[in-house]
């Protein structure tokens, strides 16, 4: 027991929970905005892998690390555009199509990460983004080294949570988002388009989705591994449903999943004798339908997510 | 201007027709990648072609490859025709392999007649038991089958390394995480002399032909279909909804646990844990490309093990990556969803005479 609280007050733990969150942060945050829309994205694991793989190689040929962010951004963005067009105007079913851009753009980026390296023992690296060491605000006890000696990948991602949250609630853009994932129909009566919104929400998501995996390759590791992203995405879609489709809870979800998951890492050095690895290795995904079982019923829909909307037909 | 308008019944030829043009022009896409990679572009369909149909051993090595997706496909078929969505045949594939293992490596020595049943019951009965549980997840407490189906399969990939490396580990494997083989009477039998192919071929043909006559025929199969059309209205009809969906849950899951039985018991002989290269995930396009019909799952089947056999043989003989096939699978699953929006709709253009426009 006395373990278990030392390791709660470490500094070390509430950065390692950050870090591990951030692209959860990234993932959530994307979800929910194609989500609030009405559009859910199962594309979001292929987009995860497709970021990780698309950023890292960017760098890897000399664009620089911003260069990878947005190299990273655009892939999810076309990829998350394929899903919007067969989703939207389409009306296609949103399941199938999601799981048909998952394994699209995880084979499109394993295709390529081969083609462009096919024989290489071990994966070559690059050199990722270092932690920020901000002056004064780096040496507050406790708060410096939990903040601020975290990569501009994660700043980032705290303050997508503020963009998200602001545009969502606080401009005529998001009022319509929201509208347009609730009653599509009042959205249409009021002249606005339907499908732009739509099409322009999942397109924006899946941008953010890529930066969760563009964390994985050019923050947490320098380099992409195959199976590398191992269902965080799925994660995602549940927390998403846990955190009510609320840009704050959705924050607080993926810092208690990142807490949880540094709790188990440093748990299994602890006791790791007596209970076997693997079940540290399944709680992150047990932890995850339990999540999703305790807020389903509670949980806050858009009315008309998963229902495709056509132009003069009700 | 452009409008969509449906189709009042979707014609017979379209239906056929479409999954045969859409997979045709995904293997026509491969070109692309193929060109990418620098690889001579005709020299490679021919060596996919002679990957597949170029000798009785490549041609029965794509039936081995079809076997575990006809199982995965069907599982994948029944369940998305009463809109439960299972995507989930991954895991409940290796929930398959372990229950065979666990019985049919030693724990009962008993003659073939007695252990191959067994072998396939408790292998059916641990896949259902899988689905089983997610669908209950639903049911009870609203929560959304996809995503509960997909993080089970990483659980259950979990709890199969957990497996392999204590109880079901092979004492006599040199510490390999891997079980101990299956006996050689709870084998199912090979169908020809000196090749893979194996008797699991015929189960899932005759699965196939089953779930065909039931989903078509029986009251089951109104049932479900009833469902998966207007869960709403099915309910008002005073049919059981739920004990529908959990009949439904327990066939997809025992088919999906089956093509775990037919691998290990069938091909393999032993269990590891890279059994299946997505066989459960790849079982979803091949329900797909079929419109979710079982007998069609066979056709889709055989085409999909014809694109990986075929492009394995392309890979190794071209110096390709082997990621090729995944992507024609991939395209192939996008290609047919394009085309049956096609089958359901057309575009008409909105002229002041309502006629027929093309």
């Amino acid at each position: 027991m006395m373990d278990i609280l030392n390791i709660l007050l470490s500094e070390s733990f509430w950065a390692a929970s950050l870090r591990i969150a951030t692209p959860l942060i990234f993932g959530v945050l994307g979800a929910l905005l194609c989500e609030k829309s009405g559009v859910l994205n199962l594309g979001i694991e292929g987009i995860f892998v497709a970021g990780a793989m698309s950023g890292w190689m960017a760098v890897w040929l000399g664009a620089g690390l911003w260069g990878g962010v947005l190299v990273a951004a655009g892939a999810g963005a076309f990829f998350g555009l394929i899903h919007a067009l067969l989703t939207v105007p389409l009306g296609l079913s949103q399941h199938v199509s999601g799981l048909g851009v998952t394994l699209f753009a995880t084979s499109v980026s394993y295709f390529t990460y081969r083609t462009a390296l096919p024989n290489v023992s071990s994966p070559p690296r690059i050199e990722p983004f270092r932690a920020l060491d901000v002056p004064v605000l780096s040496d507050i006890p406790f708060l410096g080294p939990v903040l601020f000696q975290q990569t501009a990948l994660t700043w980032l991602a705290l303050l997508m949570v503020v963009v998200i949250w602001y545009v969502l609630y606080r401009t005529p853009l998001g009022v319509a988002i929201q509208a347009v994932g609730d009653n599509p129909d009042s959205v249409d009566a009021q002249g606005l388009s339907v499908y732009g919104l739509r099409i322009g929400a999942v397109v924006a998501g899946s941008a953010l989705m890529a930066l969760g995996g563009a964390f994985l390759t050019m923050s947490a590791f320098d380099a992409f591994f195959f199976g590398m992203v191992n269902g965080r995405g799925w994660i995602c879609i549940a927390l998403v449903i846990f955190a009510s489709w609320r840009p704050g809870k959705a924050l607080l979800g993926a810092l208690l999943f990142g807490a949880f998951d540094a709790l188990q890492v440093r748990l299994q050095t602890e006791v790791g004798a007596v209970i076997p690895s693997q079940a540290f290795l399944a709680a992150p995904y047990v932890l995850s339908i339990f999540a999703l079982v305790v807020a389903a019923r509670r949980a806050d829909y858009p009315r008309a997510l998963l229902s495709p909307w056509f132009k003069g037909q009700r | 201007m452009i409008r969509i308008e449906p189709r009042s019944a979707p014609s017979r030829a379209l239906t056929l027709g479409i999954p045969v043009l859409s997979a045709l022009i995904a293997l026509v896409l491969a070109a692309v990648p193929l060109a990418f990679a620098g690889a001579n572009i005709s020299t490679a369909y021919v060596e996919m072609f002679r990957g597949v149909f170029g000798s009785t051993f490549a041609f029965t090595e794509m039936l081995t490859r079809a076997t575990p997706l006809i199982f995965t496909g069907l599982a994948a078929a029944l369940a998305f025709r009463a809109r439960l969505w299972n995507i989930g045949a991954e895991g409940q594939l290796y929930l398959g392999a372990m229950a065979a293992v666990a019985v049919g490596a030693g724990f009962l020595d008993v003659p073939a007649i007695v252990l191959v049943p067994t072998i396939i019951l408790c292998g059916c009965a641990a896949g259902a038991a899988g689905m089983v549980a997610s669908t209950a997840l639903k049911t009870r407490f609203g929560a959304d089958e996809v995503v509960t189906t997909l993080l089970l399969n990483f659980i259950i990939l979990i709890f199969l390394q957990y497996m392999l490396e204590g109880p079901l580990q092979d004492p006599m494997g040199l510490g390999w995480p891997q079980s101990a083989p299956i006996l050689d009477q709870g084998m199912l039998p090979p169908l020809m002399e000196r090749m893979r192919v194996h008797s699991g071929l015929i189960i899932a043909l005759v699965c196939a032909v089953v779930a065909q006559f039931m989903l078509t025929r029986s009251v089951w199969g109104f049932k479900l279909r009833a469902v998966g059309e207007n869960a709403a209205a099915a309910r008002h009809a005073g049919i059981p909804v739920n004990r529908t969906m959990m009949s439904v849950a327990i066939v997809s899951g025992a088919l999906a646990g089956m093509a775990g039985v037919s691998e290990v018991a069938g091909l393999k002989g032993y269990l590891t844990a890279d059994l299946s290269p997505g066989f459960g995930y790849t079982g979803i396009v091949v329900a797909m490309l079929a419109g979710l019909s079982p007998v069609g799952v066979v056709i889709s089947a055989l085409f999909i093990a014809s694109v990986f056999v075929g492009a394995d043989s392309m890979s190794r003989a071209m110096g390709v990556s082997s990621y090729l096939a995944d992507l024609v699978v991939a395209m192939s699953l996008l290609c047919v969803l394009i085309g049956g929006f096609f089958a359901r709709f057309r575009l008409a253009r909105v002229a002041p005479a309502k006629g027929e426009v093309a």
